[in-house]
C-alpha cells in the first residue's frame, strides 16, 4: 500500500508493506541514524518523533503513520548546521560509540521542549527507556542539562 | 623526549572528539548504515540441542525456495579448525571451532545459513532445513565436565591446542612463586573467600554485524562491526582458505565492543555465503543471537587464601580460579591467566604466592573476551578477602592497601612469571599514583565519619565499602601497532592508523599526540583508522593497549615528520633545524625571529625544491604494559526486607597516567563503573535444564538503565608514565574491576552478610540475611 506521510519537514508518498515496522521504513528511506538495538521495545535505539511525541519506531507499523509528522534526527540538523541538543552532546563528552545517541537525543528534544529546566532528576527519568552501555549515563546527563541551559538563555534558534 | 611535557598544545585538553559530531548528527557511518546495491540478506539456522550429532542435513526445501541464493551447512563447505578469538598470531587458543561443525555443542551453536533476497525468505528458509540429530547428554556444569567419565564435548581428532581434550579441560595454569606452605604457617592471620561470577554479556547496543561485497577488482570487503580489523583479515583467510590480499577489511564506526567484538564469528560466514554467492551479503545478529552466540563473559569460581602478618603485612596469597569457557576455548587460556596476573602484583609484598586453575569446556554458550578479562573475576574474590582480612586484623580497609599495594620503582615476580598465554617479561612499576587515590576517594566519600557509624532508616541499613584494582596497558612483547603521518601541502596533515576505534574516542586522542609534536590545532589533522588497505597494521582495540601502543607508535611517526619538516624549513631559514621551534603552524628561529609557516614549508617540499612527500611510519611494540590504578568506594543502602540493594553513591579515583582527554578518560571509567553495576546487582544470564538461555532479552537480563544507577563520581589523579605517550597509560578496562567487590564489601558493612554470588540480588541477599552470614 502508499501512504502520505510527512517525514522531517517533507511530503513523501511511499509504499509500505502491512506488516512493515517505521523502523525498517525510515531505514529504507536512508533515515540510516534511526538504529536497531533490539527490535523489541527495549534499548530505545529506533526512537523518533511521531507527531512531537518520541516513539520506538520498531514498534510501530509504517502504516499507522499514514498522514502523520514523523521526525528523525535527521530532521534536527546536520554538520554544517547542527541543532543546539546535538552540539551539546558533543561539547558534553556525551557521544562515546554514538549509537544510543540519536535515540537519546530525540527524547531529549521531546522533554525539553515540554520542559526547558529539568531537575537532573527528570531528565534520568526521561531517558530511562533509552540504554547506553558505554556512557554510564553522566555526560549524557550533563549534555541535556547543557542543551536545556541554552534554550533557556535563548540559543535555541 | 623532544616534545617539553610542559607546553601541551593539544594533550590534557577536552577538545573535540573527532567524530563527535557527525555521530550526533547521525551520519550513516555504520557497518550497516550503507546500501549495497543486490545484497542479499545471510540467516543462521542454530541448534536447539545442548550437545548433539548431526546424522544428516537435507536443504534441498530451503534451496527450491523462490529467493533463497544458497545454504551452508557441514554437508558442503570444508572443515577446517580455527579459532574466533581475535588475538596476535599464533593466537594462544585452541582450533577447535570449524565453520560448520557435524556437532553442535550448545544451545544456540551454529548448525547452517542462508543467503536469500529477503530477511523474510531467509528465516523461511531456515525453518525447512532437515537436521536429523543425534542427542548427546550434555554437560551443564563445570562440575559436571570435570566429573569422573563425563561425555567430552570436543572429542573430534583435528582440534589443536585443547590442554587435556578428554577430560574437557581447555586450560590449565600452575604458577608457584616461593613457598605457599611455609607462607600460610608463618602467617599470623589467615582468610579465605570463594566468589563466583555467572554467564554474563557485553551487550554493546549495536549487535554484530557485518556487509560482504566485492570491489571492482572481484576483491572481496568486509564492512564489519569489529575490535580487530587486521585479525578479521588474517582468521577469514584462514577459515576460508583465501590469499589474504583478495581481502579487504573496513572497520567503520562501531557501536560498542567490550570484548564481544574481539571475535570472528559472523564475518566467515558472510564471507562464505558472499563467495559461494558471488553476491554481496548482509548479515546482523538479532538480540537474542547477541546473548546466546556471540560471547559472554567466562563464568567463573575464583578462591583466595591471604595470609598475613600481625601488622596487616600480606605473606602468602593462593588464588584458584574455575573458569567455565563453554562449548568453545576461545580465550579460554588467556582471561585464566589474567586472574592472577592482573590481581596478585598490586599486593607484591608477599613472598609466597600460588595460582592455579582450569578452563572446562561445558555444553553453554561461548565465552570469550570481556572488559577486565579474568581481572574482574580475581578482583572479586582477591578485595572480598582483603576487606574479611581487614577486618580479622581490626584493620581499616583503606589502611590495609595503602600497607601492601606495589609502587613506583617496585616489581612483581608474576610479571615474569604470567604472560600472554605463555611466560611474561620482567617489569618495573614506574608510575603509580594508588596511595593518593585512595586518599582522594576516602575523603570525597566521607570514608571515616560514614564507616564509624553506619546509618539505619526503617528497614534501610546504609554502608560504605571500597576495593582497589590495576590492569595494564597492552600486551608486552606481543601487540603491535603502526601510524603513518603525511604532510598535505598547507601543513595540514593526515594520521592514517590501524588502531580500531569502537567509541572510546581513540581517533580523537591519536590525533591530540599527533597535534601536540606537530605544532598544529587537532582540527588540522584528519585521522583516518582501521582499514587493511589504506591504513598500517594494529592488533586492534583489546587489552588496553590503544593509548599506549598505539599512541607510542604516533608518537614516534609524528616525531619522524617532524624532522623532516624542520629539516626543510632549516634550508628555507638557513638554521640548523636543531634551532628551530615548531609551533601553532610556524616554524620559528627563536635567534633571528624569523620564521615560516608550516603551509610554506609543505607548499616548498611538494613543488618547490628538493622535492618529497614528508611522511613517516612507526611502529610501537610494549617492552612494558605500565599498569593503571583505581580505587573504589560506593555507598549502598539495602533493604532488609525486601533484599533490594541501591547504590546511592559510587565514587572512584583512577590513575591513567597524563590524560590525554580527561573527559574521555572519564566516560570510560564512568561506563566501565555502570557495567560493574549491572554485574554486581542484575546481570545473570539464567539457563534451563537442558541448556537453553531464558532471558535472552533485554527486557529480561537487565542492564542498567539511568534510574539504576547514581551519577558515578570519577577523579582522574594524574601520575606521569615515563614510557607513555606524552606520559599516559591506559583507563579502559581497570574501572570495570571495582563495582563487585566494592558493593559486596558495602553491603557487609551494612548489614553484616557476605555477598559472594554475583549478582546480589534481592532474593539472595535475603536468604544471606536470614542464614545470618554468607552465602555461599
Ligand atoms: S530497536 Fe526499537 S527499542 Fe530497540
Ligand atoms: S554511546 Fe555507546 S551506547 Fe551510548
Amino acid at each position: 500500500m502508499k501512504i502520505y506521510l510527512e517525514l522531517n519537514g517533507k511530503q513523501r508518498y511511499e509504499e509500505v508493506a502491512p506488516g512493515e515496522s517505521l523502523l525498517s521504513l525510515l531505514r529504507r528511506l536512508g533515515m540510516k541514524s534511526v538504529k536497531q538495538g533490539c527490535a523489541t521495545g527495549d534499548c530505545g535505539a529506533c526512537t523518533v518523533l511521531l507527531d512531537g511525541r518520541a516513539v520506538r519506531a520498531c514498534t510501530v507499523f509504517a502504516p499507522q503513520v499514514r498522514g502523520r509528522r514523523v521526525t528523525t534526527l535527521e530532521g534536527l540538523g546536520d554538520v554544517d548546521d547542527p541543532h543546539p541538543l546535538q552540539e551539546a552532546f558533543v561539547e558534553a563528552g556525551a557521544v562515546q560509540c554514538g549509537f544510543c545517541t540519536p535515540g537519546m537525543i530525540m527524547v531529549a528534544y521531546e522533554l525539553l521542549s515540554r520542559n526547558d529546566n529539568p531537575t537532573p532528576e527528570e531528565v534520568r527519568e526521561a531517558i530511562s527507556g533509552n540504554l547506553c552501555r558505554c556512557t554510564g549515563y553522566v555526560k549524557i546527563v550533563d549534555a541535556i542539562l547543557l542543551a536545556a541551559k541554552w534554550k533557556r538563555e535563548g540559543k535555541w534558534r | 623526549m623532544e616534545v617539553g611535557l610542559k607546553r601541551r598544545s593539544a594533550v590534557g585538553k577536552n577538545v573535540r572528539k573527532v567524530d563527535g559530531l557527525s555521530l550526533a548528527t547521525g551520519r550513516p557511518k555504520f557497518a550497516l548504515d550503507i546500501d549495497i546495491p543486490g545484497a542479499l540478506v545471510g540467516k543462521i539456522l542454530r541448534s536447539p540441542h545442548a550437545h548433539a550429532r548431526i546424522l544428516s542435513i537435507d536443504a534441498s526445501k530451503a534451496e527450491a525456495l523462490p529467493g533463497v541464493a544458497c545454504v551452508l551447512h557441514c554437508g558442503n563447505v570444508k572443515r577446517i579448525p580455527f579459532t574466533t578469538a581475535g588475538q596476535g598470531w599464533p593466537e594462544p587458543s585452541p582450533y577447535d571451532t570449524v565453520l560448520f561443525d557435524s556437532k553442535v555443542r550448545y544451545v544456540g551453536d551454529q548448525v547452517a545459513a542462508v543467503a536469500a533476497e529477503t530477511e523474510e525468505i531467509a528465516e523461511e528458509a531456515l525453518k525447512l532445513i532437515k537436521v536429523e540429530y543425534e542427542v548427546l547428554p550434555a554437560v551443564l556444569s563445570v562440575e559436571e565436565a570435570l566429573a569422573e567419565g563425563a561425555p567430552v564435548i570436543h572429542d573430534e581428532e583435528d582440534s589443536q591446542g585443547i590442554y587435556d581434550a578428554a577430560h574437557n579441560i581447555a586450560a590449565a595454569v600452575d604458577i608457584p612463586v616461593g613457598d605457599i606452605e611455609r607462607g600460610f604457617a608463618e602467617s599470623d592471620v589467615t582468610v579465605e573467600e570463594i566468589c563466583e561470577i555467572p554467564y554474563s554479556q557485553h551487550t554493546p547496543i549495536e549487535p554484530h554485524c557485518v556487509i560482504a561485497y566485492f570491489d571492482e577488482d572481484g576483491r572481496l570487503v568486509l564492512r564489519t562491526s569489529t575490535q580487530v580489523p587486521f585479525h578479521v583479515r588474517r582468521i577469514v583467510a584462514r577459515a576460508l582458505e583465501l590469499p589474504m590480499e583478495r581481502i579487504r577489511v573496513i572497520k567503520p564506526r562501531v557501536g560498542g565492543g567490550f570484548g564481544s567484538k574481539q571475535e570472528v564469528i559472523l564475518e566467515p560466514v558472510a564471507a562464505a555465503l558472499a563467495l559461494r554467492t558471488g553476491r554481496p551479503v548482509r548479515m546482523a545478529l538479532d538480540r537474542s543471537e547477541v546473548f546466546i552466540s556471540s560471547r559472554t563473559r567466562h563464568p567463573m569460581r575464583v578462591r583466595v587464601k591471604l595470609g598475613a602478618k600481625k601488622d596487616g603485612t600480606l605473606h602468602a596469597i593462593e588464588m584458584e580460579a574455575t573458569s567455565n569457557t563453554g562449548a568453545y576455548g576461545t580465550h579460554a587460556l588467556t582471561v585464566l591467566s589474567n586472574v592472577g596476573s592482573k590481581t596478585l602484583p598490586l599486593y607484591n609484598k608477599a613472598p609466597h604466592l600460588w595460582f592455579h586453575g582450569k578452563a572446562v569446556y561445558t555444553n553453554l554458550p561461548v565465552a570469550g573476551a570481556y572488559r577486565g578479562y579474568g581481572a574482574t573475576q580475581g578482583y572479586f574474590a582477591l578485595e572480598v578477602a582483603m576487606d574479611e582480612l581487614a577486618g580479622r586484623l581490626g584493620m581499616d580497609p583503606v589502611e590495609l592497601r595503602l600497607k601492601n599495594h606495589i609502587r613506583a620503582g617496585e616489581t612483581s615476580p608474576i610479571f615474569e612469571k604470567i604472560g600472554e598465554g605463555r611466560e611474561g617479561v620482567p617489569m618495573v612499576v614506574r608510575s603509580c599514583a594508588l596511595s593518593q587515590c585512595l586518599r582522594v576517594g576516602a575523603e570525597r566519600i566521607g570514608w571515616d565519619e560514614k564507616r564509624k557509624s553506619p546509618r539505619r532508616e526503617g528497614p534501610w541499613a546504609y554502608g560504605v565499602g571500597m576495593a582497589v584494582s590495576m590492569q595494564g596497558s597492552g600486551i608486552t612483547g606481543v601487540d603491535m601497532g603502526a601510524a603513518t603521518i603525511m604532510m598535505n601541502e598547507d601543513g595540514s596533515f593526515r594520521l592514517l592508523v590501524g588502531a580500531t576505534d569502537i567509541g572510546t574516542g581513540s581517533d580523537t586522542i591519536l590525533a591530540q599526540i599527533a597535534a601536540e609534536v606537530l605544532g598544529v590545532p587537532v582540527e588540522r589533522i584528519s585521522v583516518y583508522s582501521s582499514d587493511t588497505d589504506f591504513t598500517p597494521f594494529d592488533v586492534g582495540a583489546y587489552a588496553s593497549s590503544t593509548t599506549y601502543v598505539s599512541g607510542n607508535a604516533v608518537l614516534r611517526a609524528a616525531q619522524e615528520v617532524r624532522r623532516k619538516a624542520l629539516e626543510v624549513a632549516a634550508g628555507m631559514l638557513g638554521e640548523p633545524a636543531e634551532h628551530l621551534e615548531l609551533a601553532d603552524g610556524k616554524v620559528i628561529s627563536p635567534r633571528t625571529g624569523k620564521s615560516v609557516t608550516l603551509s610554506e614549508v609543505g607548499h616548498r617540499a611538494t613543488y618547490v625544491a628538493d622535492q618529497k612527500h614528508i611522511i613517516a611510519s612507526a611502529s610501537f611494540v610494549p617492552a612494558e604494559s605500565p599498569p593503571p590504578f583505581a580505587a573504589f568506594f560506593c555507598e549502598v543502602a539495602v533493604d532488609t526486607e525486601t533484599g533490594i540493594v541501591r547504590v546511592e553513591r559510587f565514587v572512584a579515583t583512577a590513575d591513567c597516567g597524563v590524560p590525554i582527554h580527561p573527559k574521555l578518560a572519564e566516560g570510560q571509567l564512568e561506563g566501565a563503573i555502570v557495567q560493574g553495576i549491572g554485574h554486581a546487582l542484575t546481570e545473570e544470564l539464567l539457563f534451563s535444564n537442558r541448556g537453553r538461555c531464558l532471558n535472552a532479552n533485554l527486557f529480561d537480563y537487565k542492564i542498567p538503565s539511568s534510574l539504576d544507577v547514581p551519577d558515578v563520581e570519577v577523579v582522574l589523579v594524574d601520575s606521569e608514565e615515563p614510557t607513555g605517550p606524552l606520559g599516559a597509560k591506559s583507563i579502559a578496562e581497570v574501572g570495570i574491576n571495582g563495582p563487585l567487590p566494592a558493593i559486596s564489601n558495602a553491603i557487609y558493612h551494612a548489614v553484616g552478610v557476605r555477598l559472594t554470588r554475583a549478582p546480589f540480588t534481592p532474593e539472595r541477599v535475603l536468604s544471606a540475611l536470614r542464614q545470618g552470614r554468607r552465602l555461599g
